[in-house]
Order: C-alpha cells, then sequence, then structure tokens
C-alpha cells in the first residue's frame, strides 16, 4: 500500500511542476503592460522603470530572454542564468510569497486567507448537497428499476447536469429571494448574512483576542467560515443566519455534481444488484432492504467515491460562477475580479492555488480509492 | 459540467473492430431502443430545424434596437401575445424586449443558431489537435506518449472554466477566443480517449498484417488505426459539444466571450441578470434554452455510449 502511494505521489510531482510553469509563463504573456494596469494614468516611462525595477519585471524572463516592450528577444548576458523572474518566483514561492496585489495593495497570501474561508465552507456545503441528494436519488432509482419512480429520478439527474450554475442560480434567488417573499421559505438571495448581523469572532469569544501569529491565523481562518464560527462559539443566531444564506449558492453550485453522484450510484448499484451474491442473500431469506443497504450499497458505493473527488473539480470551476451571482466574496469572485482589473500577480497566485488544491484532491481520490479497493492498487502496481 | 469529461481516460466504452458497415446499422438500430437517446435526438433535430429557419421563425430582427420602428416603446416591456389577451394597440413580442428594447423572442431564436456553431466548431477545433495528440501518443507510445501525456495531465489539472477564463484573459475577450479557450481545455479529453481507442486497436490482426506488408507508420496510423478508433470519439464529442455550449456561455455570462448585441444566450443572461427581479422572463427564456440545448446533446451522448457498449447488448 505505501509503495502505491509513493508511487502516485512521485506521478504527481512534474505535474505541479508544469503547473507553476503554466501559471507563470500565462501571467508573462498576458497582453498589456502591468505598469499602465496598476498606475493607470500615473504611468510614465519614469514611474514605470521604478515600478518594473521594484517588482522585478525588468529582469530577464527566463535564462537569456528578455521582453522589450511586446517582444521576446535572446540576450547573451551569463548572469541572467540566475538572476532572471522564473527563478525569482520559484524562490518568491518557496518562501510562500505569491507577490502583491495591484488592486487591493496587499499580499496575495493574505487576499487567500481571507477569502478561502468563503469558498471552502460554499464547497463544502455545496458537496453535502451533493452527496447526500444524489446517493439518496441513485438508491431511489436503482431500487425500483425501469418503474415510473426510476424514470423521474433520472429525469431530474439529467436535467440536473444540463442546466448551467448560473441559471439555475439566478432561477432559484428569483424563486426563493421574490416569489416566495414574505413566506416562511423566502431564503436571502445574495451575501454571506443578513445587514446589520452583529456577532464574535473566535478569537473574540475565547478572550484570544491578544494572540497573534500562526495560531491567531488559523483561528481567524475558522471565524471567516461562519457556520463553523457559530457551531464552536455557540453563536446560534449567526449559525442560523450563515446557513440560511448558504442554502441557495449551495443547491446552485452542488445540481451538477448530485446529478452526476445520482447517475453513478444508480448505475452501479443496479450492476451490484445483478451480482451473485446477491440473489444468494435474497434466497436466504434476508429483507430487501438489508440487502440493498449492507450488502449492495457498500460494494456500489466504491465508483461513486471517485467521481466525488473529480466533482470537486467542477465545484471549483463553478464557484466562480456562483460566488458571482450571490455576491460572496470567495477565491472565485476574486479571480473574475481580478481578471476585470488585470491583476495578474492576484490571477496567478489563484490559479497556482487552485490547481494545487485540485491536484492534491485528485491525489487524495485515487490513493482512498486504493485503499478501498484492493485491485486497484494491483493493477497500478504491475 | 465536467461530467462529460469523466467518460475520458479509462471508462470509455471498449469498442472491438467490427465490419463497420453492419456495425454502424446495429449501432443505429441500439441507438433507436434507447428512450434517452430519441428524445435528445428529437429535441436536437427541433434545435437544428430553429437553427436554419431562424430567419422565419424570428419576428424581429434579433439585434435591432425597436426604439425608432415602434415609437412608444420601452425597454424590458413584459411578453405581449395578442391571442392571449394582450391589447391590439400595444405591439406584439413573444418573449417581451430586453434592456435596449430588442425583440427577445428572436433574440432566442436567433441564438439557437450561434449556440449550435459554438458547440460544433469549437469540438471539432479539439477533437482535430485532440485525436492527433492521443493517436501519435498511443501509436508510437514510449517517451512520446509520456511527455504528451504528461503535458495533457498539466492541462488538466486546472478546472476546466477556470484555465479558460485564464486564457481568454491572455488572448484578450471575444467569441472567437473564448472558442479556442474552451477548446483549448477540452483537447486533453479527446487525447485521452483517441489514446486509449489506439491501444486498444494497435494490438489487432489487421494492423499487424499492415505492418508486415511494409505499409508505413504514418500510413498504418491514419488509413488502419485512426478510422477503427472512432467510436469512442463520437460519443465523446456528442457530450463535449454540450459542454463547450455551456463554458462558453458561461464564459459570456461573465462578459468575456461574445459581445453584445450578439444574440448569445449566455450574453443575453449575464446582460440582464440585475434585472431579475423586474424582468425575470429575460433571464428565465434563455436559460430555458441553454438548458434544452445541453440537454439535447447529453442524452444523445448517453444514449450513444450504451449503443456503443457490447457489454450493454444484450
Amino acid at each position: 500500500m505505501i509503495q502505491f502511494i509513493v508511487r502516485r505521489l512521485v506521478i504527481s510531482v512534474p505535474v505541479v511542476l508544469g503547473v507553476v510553469f503554466i501559471v507563470f509563463l500565462l501571467a508573462r504573456i498576458v497582453p498589456g503592460d502591468p505598469c499602465v494596469a496598476a498606475l493607470g494614468e500615473h504611468a510614465n516611462p519614469k514611474s514605470c522603470a521604478a515600478f518594473n525595477s521594484r517588482i522585478g519585471l525588468d529582469l530577464p524572463i527566463f535564462p537569456f530572454i528578455v521582453k522589450h516592450g511586446s517582444s521576446y528577444n535572446l540576450s547573451s548576458d551569463p548572469s541572467s542564468i540566475t538572476n532572471n523572474q522564473f527563478v525569482r518566483f520559484l524562490g518568491d514561492l518557496a518562501h510562500g510569497d505569491l507577490g502583491t496585489s495591484v488592486k487591493h495593495g496587499r499580499p496575495v497570501t493574505t487576499l487567500i486567507f481571507e477569502r478561502l474561508p468563503t469558498t471552502v465552507e460554499l464547497t463544502f456545503y455545496a458537496l453535502l448537497f451533493a452527496i447526500a441528494a444524489g446517493i439518496g436519488l441513485g438508491i431511489i432509482a436503482a431500487s425500483r428499476h425501469n418503474s415510473k419512480r426510476d424514470l423521474f429520478t433520472m429525469m431530474i439527474a439529467n436535467l440536473g447536469v444540463s442546466i448551467p450554475v448560473f441559471v439555475l442560480g439566478l432561477m432559484l434567488a428569483f424563486a426563493f429571494g421574490v416569489l416566495l417573499k414574505d413566506t416562511p421559505f423566502s431564503l436571502p438571495p445574495s451575501g454571506r448574512l443578513s445587514a446589520g448581523l452583529r456577532f464574535q469572532t473566535i478569537a473574540e469569544a475565547w478572550g484570544a483576542a491578544s494572540l497573534s501569529g500562526p495560531p491567531r491565523a488559523v483561528l481567524d481562518f475558522l471565524s471567516n467560515m461562519y457556520t463553523v464560527n457559530g457551531l464552536i462559539t455557540g453563536q446560534w443566531g449567526l449559525l442560523g443566519d450563515a446557513l440560511r444564506h448558504l442554502v441557495l449558492p449551495a443547491i446552485a453550485l452542488g445540481t451538477i455534481p448530485m446529478a452526476i453522484i445520482a447517475r453513478m450510484t444508480r448505475s452501479s448499484l443496479l450492476e451490484v444488484l445483478g451480482r451473485e451474491y446477491i440473489r444468494t442473500a435474497e434466497a436466504k431469506g434476508l429483507r430487501p432492504r438489508v440487502v440493498l443497504f449492507r450488502h449492495a450499497l457498500r460494494n456500489a458505493l466504491l465508483p461513486v467515491v471517485t467521481v466525488i473527488g473529480l466533482s470537486i473539480a467542477s465545484l471549483l470551476s463553478g464557484a466562480v460562477l456562483t460566488e458571482t451571482i450571490f455576491g460572496l466574496t470567495g477565491i472565485g469572485l476574486t479571480v473574475f475580479e481580478s481578471i476585470s482589473a488585470r491583476d495578474y500577480v492576484v490571477i496567478q497566485g489563484l490559479a497556482l492555488l487552485v490547481a494545487l488544491i485540485y491536484v492534491i484532491v485528485n491525489l487524495i481520490t485515487d490513493i482512498s480509492y486504493g485503499l478501498l479497493d484492493p485491485r486497484v492498487r494491483l493493477t497500478q502496481l504491475s | 459540467m465536467s461530467d462529460v469529461t469523466f467518460g475520458g481516460g479509462g471508462q470509455m466504452p471498449q469498442v472491438a473492430a467490427e465490419p463497420l458497415i453492419g456495425a454502424r446499422r446495429r449501432v443505429l438500430a441500439r441507438l433507436l431502443r434507447q428512450r434517452s437517446a430519441i428524445v435528445g435526438l428529437a429535441l436536437l433535430a427541433f434545435l437544428v430545424l430553429v437553427a436554419i429557419f431562424a430567419d422565419v421563425i424570428a419576428t424581429h430582427d434579433p439585434i435591432k434596437v425597436l426604439f425608432d420602428a415602434e415609437p412608444g416603446i420601452r425597454p424590458r416591456t413584459a411578453p405581449c401575445i395578442h391571442l392571449l389577451g394582450c391589447p391590439a394597440v400595444q405591439p406584439q413580442h413573444l418573449l417581451g424586449t430586453d434592456g435596449n428594447a430588442r425583440d427577445e423572442f428572436s433574440r432566442v431564436i436567433h441564438g439557437t443558431r450561434v449556440s449550435l456553431f459554438i458547440g460544433f466548431v469549437t469540438v471539432v477545433g479539439a477533437i482535430l489537435i485532440g485525436t492527433f495528440i492521443g493517436a501519435v501518443a498511443g501509436f508510437f507510445g514510449g517517451w512520446v506518449d509520456n511527455v504528451l501525456m504528461r503535458l495533457m495531465d498539466m492541462l488538466l489539472a486546472f478546472p476546466a472554466l477556470l484555465l479558460a477564463l485564464v486564457i481568454v484573459t491572455v488572448l484578450g475577450k471575444g467569441l472567437i477566443n473564448a472558442m479556442i479557450a474552451v477548446a483549448i481545455v477540452s483537447i486533453p479529453v479527446y487525447a485521452r480517449v483517441m489514446r486509449a481507442a489506439v491501444l486498444s486497436v494497435r494490438e489487432l490482426d489487421f494492423v499487424t498484417a499492415a505492418r508486415a506488408l511494409g505499409d508505413s507508420p504514418a500510413s498504418i496510423l491514419t488509413r488502419r488505426v485512426v478510422p477503427n478508433s472512432i467510436t469512442p470519439l463520437i460519443v465523446q464529442a456528442t457530450l463535449g459539444i454540450g459542454t463547450a455550449v455551456l463554458e462558453v456561455a458561461a464564459l459570456s455570462f461573465l462578459g468575456l466571450a461574445a459581445q453584445p448585441p450578439t444574440a448569445e444566450w449566455g450574453t443575453m443572461i449575464g446582460n440582464e441578470r440585475n434585472q431579475l427581479f423586474t424582468a425575470p422572463w429575460l433571464i428565465i427564456a434563455p436559460g430555458v434554452a441553454l438548458t434544452l440545448t445541453v440537454l439535447a446533446f447529453n442524452l444523445l451522448g448517453d444514449g450513444l455510449r450504451d449503443a456503443l457498449d457490447p457489454r450493454l447488448a444484450t
């Protein structure tokens, strides 16, 4: 097993390096002068020279490759082998420095720290919805194969994978924010909390306001996930309000994975239900419910695990749209804003972050699949 | 969104090389037994007809601002259908007008043309490059295979929409650039499908025979291997069109792809999204059209997959 994990880890190293390289390259070939984008009307040759040298844009991009304006030239300067933007980028990266946002004037790592909790929270609830509803629908469909119930459930699943996140999000906002307004079913169509809601951060609630450094950062990170904050500090008003705000975005974001999981559960369960040992279990006189949940479902859920892992990818993509629609200041919305504002440092940092999350999630999915199913380990090793 | 990409890699249908004519007829027969495939096919046929006859069906010019043509017209007028009791003095607009007083119904109808074009062209582009890479990787194996497929892995290491977003930023916004971005993002899927197919065909007797006869690798690849690997690709392409339509629409929604006044559904929704509470039909109508289009390709793709998978044949 350890051999399998090590092997899988080794394979992902070149992918991660390649991702770092691609992200660096994309950020460098983006058209437009970063100085003009940053300084706006204050951009002139003198201020731009100062700006470029401050953030290292006057250095060669790679060894022997210099960018003048929009053209790339070869340089014979031997010092460019070590003193270039790529080496510096890697060096900064090794120190955990992703550069400073031009638009916000703050380090990208700080921005990530402030905004990632929103995305993590949203993704978590979306995934929760996707798994609960998806597996539920899959079981309902498979337990009555070819019935009306099966047909209806699969219709929902087919619609679910086909409806764009932004269409579903807007429709949900319309239904629950407008049509059902003033009814008990009304739900807030935007934002993370109701205006004017006062709450304490975890550090404040625990009387640790004087804490600083990494422990404080961890507490603040958790505090920014309002449902976590509400739960561990017992601020039930905060928890309830945050949950109410999360319902619509989580459903909008989770519907595509929900539909995929439902289809996967159904087909996998149908396959397992046709096996000999199920017939044996039925012949023993076990109740259908026991056969379904104890014997069939356990084996049927294996492929579903992979699908759940892969779903996180579509969640990260969808987060850009969901956060934009529901006005949630997370990583997705920040990516979109940075693109509009041509804040390349932020785009570069966030693209790297998301790609790394993605690679790690895929890694975990593969490994957990190997843990669950010994056959996978054997084939991958041979 | 990315569901359709899951079919790539190891999960694609294993299609054995059969005599082509007989196999095709059998596949068609099997396809027509699939309920979802029939619904998808019918829906798609309907959409294609709408796209072809868009000029006849549309009641107005989709990009014409009607302020001059219809005095007194206001932006975002509610739908007005005379048959349903809308006063005859008011000009008829089946789905109302949009924020620039253009006829929404005509725009939705013409949007079919734009979206089908986007889906088809994007996928064809991605397939041409992706199959080339996959076929070369699978046929030659060794380090060629390794380098090409690791490159594909790197592209797959980004969530599709996010990578497309960044590529559009690099290329500059616009419909064509967005289509290029979405095509680039989907190349790895086709490369993987093609590679897997080539790997399974490569060792079959007729390829060995061609090799023994002294055919060049290029000729074996293009004349023997690729034609026999095409079936799984068709499935992936059908599903891929749906994804491409969806992703380009998402980019349009964010204002990075099709620009106004182009009658593109994503752009139409994006432009009016702040009017959700006052003029919801401007979002619902293009939203429904978009969903139906993606649904058609997904249903047809699923049906094709089942029809082409011999394991399911009874």
